[in-house]
């Protein structure tokens, strides 16, 4: 059933579409494969019901046509129980195949879901480890960090062929669409969230990738090419980027995120540490308090009115050893509740410890 | 191209800081530097006085005061929704052919004449003025044309209302059009999902044009939605149960409740957004605990059921149109009635889909997916209703019953597409692609489009009195048919391809075949357009060949066609009493005679002109906040609100048309009706 | 209920000469005149469903909150701001307006027009004091440097109750047009109709004031 569905699907695209290059349908990943046939298929479930009401559409219209009088005319004709079963329960079965199919597609399919198989024959080793590659939608260009090679590209991102690579996603702007066609669906890059996206490629080449979103002045410009490269042509390309790249550290990143159109691919040998933790959380400028410890701060009860003033007085709270005690310490009116909390918190007394700060953001601490 | 270029900055027109007499009014705000838009001001300079001229010439100011601009008459409100209507539409079309020019260029190699900044204002300006400006006044008007008349009502529950939701519609309008000559507008997408449409990304006046026309305007539909509500539940001629409303009606209140129940959240929602843009408050921002999604979720829980306030008045047209001109009864009367309402219930319940690729997570994701695909049941067997109608009919191909033709063969395939575009996975590698516009502008022109042509076509003969001319309406209907084809199948391809909506500059020229063909099929539209603009003067000066005394041109079944076309301005000389659905048809089968005595006198409204000041002051506060200028903006809106409430001192709102005026009125009917009969080629 | 059944109810018609002296089809002139009650009927209709939409409003207000409404962005939450002791007077305030407004009803109801006007000024100061103790509040907080620009939480917070404040500013205002309406063209069925209409749009505010006082304020303090 499934091949022959497939290959009449095949059949009406390849009839409709020769000669173009139909990306979304003809892809080099296995992600994108699986969603481009799945387009084939919801499509020729649906022509099942679709063509018919076409083709009867245009026959009535000829058969009953005025000057037809031979046809018959049953002008009071207006109710049919068995027929009006049809009409509902046609599109019912139709839509309840098509529910099945969705359900389970948008699950295997899932975009944070890690991959299981390389592509449609070959099932995933668990031993292997996927790249993981950080973007940055920036306004208007793409910054790509690699952390387990310590480097960075803009507008260029490289994967191996057949190496499953996780994506993590945030944006230091507007809202951006991460989209490689050839790769897989695409996925919101949104400023103060991580989104996620696992995809494998499956075949060597050179492919493009593109904002799907629009996102301002530069958005049509805010393009990069995906390499698929075997493993040494990786390498290869790794070792490039360290050869032509300068550092990047925060300084660097402010004035790359400032506001430019077309930008040329540029290298990046070595990235500052907790560079992406600071984008993700927004604190890339100094003296700004970090969104994972605003957070914090929130979920205890928020910074009283001196957290108007002295927001920063909180960094670092998230990665301190006890997050708890050190508000207490920060907001000393909150421990003259600390029975009753501690009596919320379930457990006998809070921690009398002193508290130490985090060492991630111990720089802007007070 | 090296690291950075030069690009224009965001939103950059007017005065940084706001003066405290000028706001931010300087006199760089008029953006005649862009030569395009220099000739397109010239060109409405041009026809503004030559329409001004003619008024003045012809002595029109006064009439065009005192029988429509004051009017509160539902009638005239509705031809002056359509009015409005098309020559947004006229606009809204010169924008799309620009964008359509740009992006053939574009594609083939050339820079194109938009620069990035004019086109993104472009396909903004495009998506509001249709939506906001040219279906919901069309449908509007639709509405409150032949609702009232289809049960039996003289005008509806409040008609100064009316008038003022109307003239706050056009408020809205007028502010969009200003920002066309007046600064900017919003270059942002027609939704401004902030943070893009938020204050550091769009510091210029185009968002704020946005939101003070939509919130003015919206609050308009929203009591046109009460409005027309009451009419349907207190109106109805008496006999007139629910189950004997036309399904025109019907769609009508689905349609409303739709309104009364989403505009309030579009209203909250850009209340919401225009706070933290004059306020400096953290709704939509991503700092200090904003949070950007939740405006997403809010504009679409408003934006889904808008599609359907656009299109289940069409079904309602299509409903009404294929019985006529089939000679027969609509097939399902009550299965389209519960398709109505489940469609309605449905289309709260959807709205995610728009933004699958937000990370909600499979189990939201397939939920909502889900949701979507269920409405194509409702909408399919409405799809069905309409099929079997047809069969064992007497089919009229007059121009009504080939736009549903048309419509029946067009909408299937957006249908198709749009369920596609609800399966997750398939939307993940379709969102925001070129498909996607092929698929909303196949519904929507497929869809709500077509239906309004037949549906002017169709009642056009009820409001003037004359059927309009053919041909040119069979040049406008091909033009339109073909012309979408052509314009749009190109982009369903685009779409797989890969290439994504709103570029307007391309890396290399595999699209420009496709884009070329697309430009041609609005050239087509563009010609379909036209045509129908000559169907119109055309038919006015053919208007005595063309000229229908019965008031029932096509052989009706619904109560509009009893009355005189035009209908006098109270509509029924005698409130008709219903006993069957397709009342009108059964009358006629019982041999209904026209009464010519026995009248009473009829309770009507008075003009008022209260609508039209109250909605001048509301544009001219949009205006004033939109440029800082907090002192006019605080000035007219005192005025506006002490203006409504003079208006409510006002008790003497209503009058009783004495009986020997209906009579006099019905009598030159009857007179009419004699020279038809007389004048009829071998007469009945 | 089915078309079906819907059309059994008349005779059936065949089109036949004898039917039509059994059917009308239209209303006598005597009964035309039963359109001018439907009319009332329909005015407080339409005001319901423009509260209905105004509850909306408000809905989303409260939804927006339920999201934001605890992201301080590290600053002051309700319980360093709010001191419900103003805030249950100001709900006294509200609810006592609500009581007198009703009275204000029952004297229409009973042709006092001098003892309604009493009531109406009566529940028009009380609803005067709730906006008074509320502007203070909002001066109070602005001047601790909570404005709204501060944190999600405090936009939302200024917002939710500040459109609620200016509902009953225009209440109030409505409240002071009608009393002037009363006195020039007295107890007519169209005022009588917008007495009513106001309140329903009063209570319908107190309403939206419990909701604002349990999940804004008590909520916020307490949980």
């Amino acid at each position: 059933m499934v091949t022959m569905l497939r290959s009449a699907g095949a059949f009406i695209v390849v009839l409709l579409l020769s000669g173009c290059n139909l990306v979304v349908l003809e892809p080099a990943g296995d992600i994108a494969r699986q969603q481009g046939q799945l387009i084939i298929y919801a499509t020729v479930l649906m022509l099942i019901v679709i063509l018919p009401v076409m083709a009867l559409t245009i026959f009535f219209a000829i058969r009953y046509r005025a000057s037809n009088e031979s046809a018959s005319y049953s002008p009071d004709w207006d109710h049919s129980i068995s027929l009006e079963m049809v009409v509902w329960s046609l599109p019912l079965a139709i839509i309840i195949c098509l529910a099945g199919l969705t359900w389970v597609a948008t699950h295997r399919l899932e975009p944070y879901n890690e991959l299981t198989r390389i592509d449609a024959s070959r099932p995933l080793d668990p031993a292997v480890e996927p790249l993981t590659i950080q973007v940055v939608a920036l306004d208007w260009k793409w910054l790509f960090i690699y952390p387990e090679q310590d480097v960075a590209t803009v507008n260029e991102v490289a994967a191996i062929v057949d190496r499953p690579v996780e994506f993590k996603l945030t944006s230091a702007t507007v809202m951006n669409s991460f989209y490689v066609p050839a790769l897989a669906g695409q996925i919101y890059a949104m400023a103060g969230m991580e989104t996620e996206l696992n995809a494998v490629i499956n075949e060597p080449g050179d492919f493009e990738g593109f904002s799907a979103n629009y996102s301002g002045n530069g958005f049509s410009q805010m393009r990069f090419r995906f390499h698929g490269l075997d493993a040494t042509g990786f390498d290869r390309w790794v070792a490039d980027v360290r050869a032509q790249g300068s550092r990047l550290d925060r300084e660097r990143y402010r004035s790359l995120a400032l506001p430019s159109v077309g930008n040329a691919v540029t290298y990046f040998d070595g990235v500052e540490a907790e560079l992406w933790d600071r984008i993700i959380n927004l604190c890339v400028e100094p003296g700004t308090l970090c969104h994972d410890d605003m957070m914090m701060v929130d979920a205890l009860g928020g910074g009283g009115l001196e957290g108007l003033y002295n927001r920063e007085i909180f960094a670092g709270i998230c990665a301190s050893d006890d997050a708890l005690g050190l508000y207490y310490l920060l907001r000393p009116e909150f421990s003259r509740r600390s029975p009753e909390l501690a009596a919320a918190l379930g457990t006998a007394a809070l921690p009398s410890i002193v508290p130490t700060t985090g060492t991630r953001r111990d720089e802007s601490a007070r | 191209m090296t690291g950075t270029t030069e690009f224009h900055e965001r939103g950059t027109m007017g005065a940084p800081v706001a003066d405290p007499i000028w706001g931010k009014l300087t006199w760089d705000i008029f953006p005649f530097y862009d030569p395009l838009l220099l000739v397109t001001f010239v060109g409405t300079v041009i026809v503004a006085v030559a329409v001004v001229a003619a008024l003045t010439r012809y002595r029109l100011w006064k009439v065009l005061w005192t029988e429509w601009f004051t009017s509160i008459d539902h009638k005239k409100i509705g031809i002056m929704y359509m009015v409005l209507g098309i020559v947004m539409l006229i606009r809204g079309f010169s924008d799309a052919l620009l964008m359509r020019g740009h992006q053939a260029l574009a594609s083939a190699g050339f820079v194109g004449y938009l620069p990035a900044y004019h086109y993104d204002q472009v396909f903004t300006v495009h998506g509001v003025i249709m939506i906001f400006f040219v279906a919901m006044p069309l449908v509007t008007g639709f509405m409150n044309y032949v609702m009232p008349l289809q049960i039996g009502a003289r005008d509806v529950a409040f008609p100064f209302l009316n008038n003022l939701s109307f003239w706050l519609t056009v408020s809205g309008a007028v502010l969009i059009m200003l920002s066309l000559f007046v600064g900017e507008f919003a270059a942002t997408g027609w939704l401004a999902y902030p943070p893009l449409s938020g204050l550091n990304f769009s510091p210029g006046v185009g968002m704020d044009y946005y939101l003070w026309a939509l919130n003015i305007a919206g609050i308009g539909t929203t009591l046109s939605g009460i409005n027309l509500i009451v009419t349907l539940v207190k109106m109805r001629a008496p006999g007139m149960t629910w189950m004997r409303l036309p399904v025109f009606s019907w769609t009508t209140l689905c349609t409303n409740v739709l309104i009364v129940a989403t505009f309030p959240v579009l209203t909250a929602t850009l209340a919401l957004l225009t706070a933290d843009r004059y306020l400096g408050t953290h709704f939509f921002t991503s700092e200090l605990g904003g949070n950007p999604m939740m405006y997403v979720n809010l504009i679409w829980i408003w934006g889904h059921p808008e599609v359907y306030i656009l299109t289940l008045p069409i079904f309602g047209i299509f409903s009404e149109v294929v019985p006529t001109f089939c000679r027969k009864r609509l097939f399902g009367y009550t299965s389209m009635v519960y398709a109505t309402c489940v469609i309605m219930i449905l289309s709260y319940i959807v709205w995610l889909h728009h933004f699958f690729t937000m990370g909600a997570g499979a189990d939201v994701n397939s939920f909502f997916g889900i949701t979507t695909m269920i409405i194509s049941i409702p909408t399919g067997a409405k799809l069905f209703n309409w099929l079997f109608t047809m069969y064992k009919g007497r089919i009229r191909f007059e121009l009504p019953m080939m736009w549903v033709i048309a419509f029946m063969l067009t909408f299937v395939i957006g249908g198709m597409t749009g369920v596609l575009l609800a399966v997750p996975p398939a939307d993940f590698v379709l969102h925001n692609s070129l498909f996607l516009v092929a698929h909303f502008h196949n519904v929507i022109i497929g869809g709500v489009v077509f239906g309004i042509f037949a549906g002017i076509i169709f009642w056009w003969p009820k409001a003037f009195g004359f059927k309009l001319d053919p041909f040119w309406g069979k040049v406008s209907f091909w033009g339109w048919v073909v012309g979408f084809y052509l314009a749009f199948m190109p982009l369903y391809v685009l779409g797989l391809m890969g290439v994504t909506r709103r570029l307007s500059q391309f890396e290399d020229t595999v699209y420009a075949g496709y884009f070329a063909v697309a430009l041609i099929g609005a050239c087509c539209i563009a010609i379909g357009l036209a045509a129908f603009v000559i169907q119109i003067i055309v038919s006015i000066r053919r208007r005595e060949e063309l000229r229908d005394e019965t008031g029932d041109p096509w052989g009706g079944r619904t109560l509009e066609w009893s009355t005189s076309s035009p209908p006098p301005f109270y509509n029924f000389a005698l409130t008709p009493r219903v006993h069957e659905l397709d009342a009108w048809d059964h009358m006629k089968r019982a041999g209904y005679v026209r009464p010519t005595e026995g009248f009473a006198p009829i309770h009507m409204p008075r003009y008022t002109a209260t609508g039209v000041v109250i909605a001048a002051l509301a544009t001219v506060v949009g205006f004033a906040l939109v440029w800082h200028v907090w002192w006019v903006a605080l000035g007219a809106f005192a005025a506006c609100i002490t203006y409504g409430i003079g208006h409510t001192f006002n008790y003497d709102r209503d009058y009783y048309v004495p009986v020997d005026e209906v009579a006099r009125l019905e009598d030159q009917r009857s007179q009419a009706l004699a020279i038809d009969e007389a004048a009829k080629p071998g007469g009945a | 209920m089915s078309a079906a059944a819907d059309t059994t109810d008349d005779a059936p018609v065949g089109g036949t000469s004898g039917t039509e002296d059994t059917l009308s089809f239209h209303v006598v002139a005597d009964e035309e005149h039963d359109d001018d009650h439907a009319h009332e009927g329909g005015t407080m209709l339409g005001f319901w469903l423009y509260l209905m939409s105004d509850c909306l409003i408000f809905g989303i207000l409260f939804a927006v909150h339920a999201v934001v409404g605890q992201r301080y962005a590290a600053g002051p939450a309700p319980s360093d701001l709010f001191e419900l002791d103003m805030i249950l007077v100001s709900t006294f305030l509200l609810l006592f307006s609500s009581i007198t407004f009703g009275f204000a009803v029952l004297k229409m109801h009973a042709r006092d027009l001098r003892g309604m006007t009493v009531w109406m000024i009566v529940t028009g100061l009380f609803g005067l004091g709730f906006l008074v103790l509320e502007v203070r509040e909002f001066m109070h907080l602005w001047h601790l440097g909570a404005t709204p620009m501060a944190s999600a939480f405090l936009s939302s917070f200024y917002f939710l109750v500040g459109t609620h404040g200016v509902h009953v500013a225009a209440g109030s205002l409505w409240l002071a047009v009608l009393i002037a309406q009363l006195h020039t063209t007295g107890l007519t069925p169209a005022n009588e109709r917008r007495v009513l209409c106001l309140s329903l749009f009063w209570h319908f505010l107190d309403l939206i004031w419990i909701g604002v006082f349990s999940f804004v304020y008590l909520a916020g303090v307490l949980l």
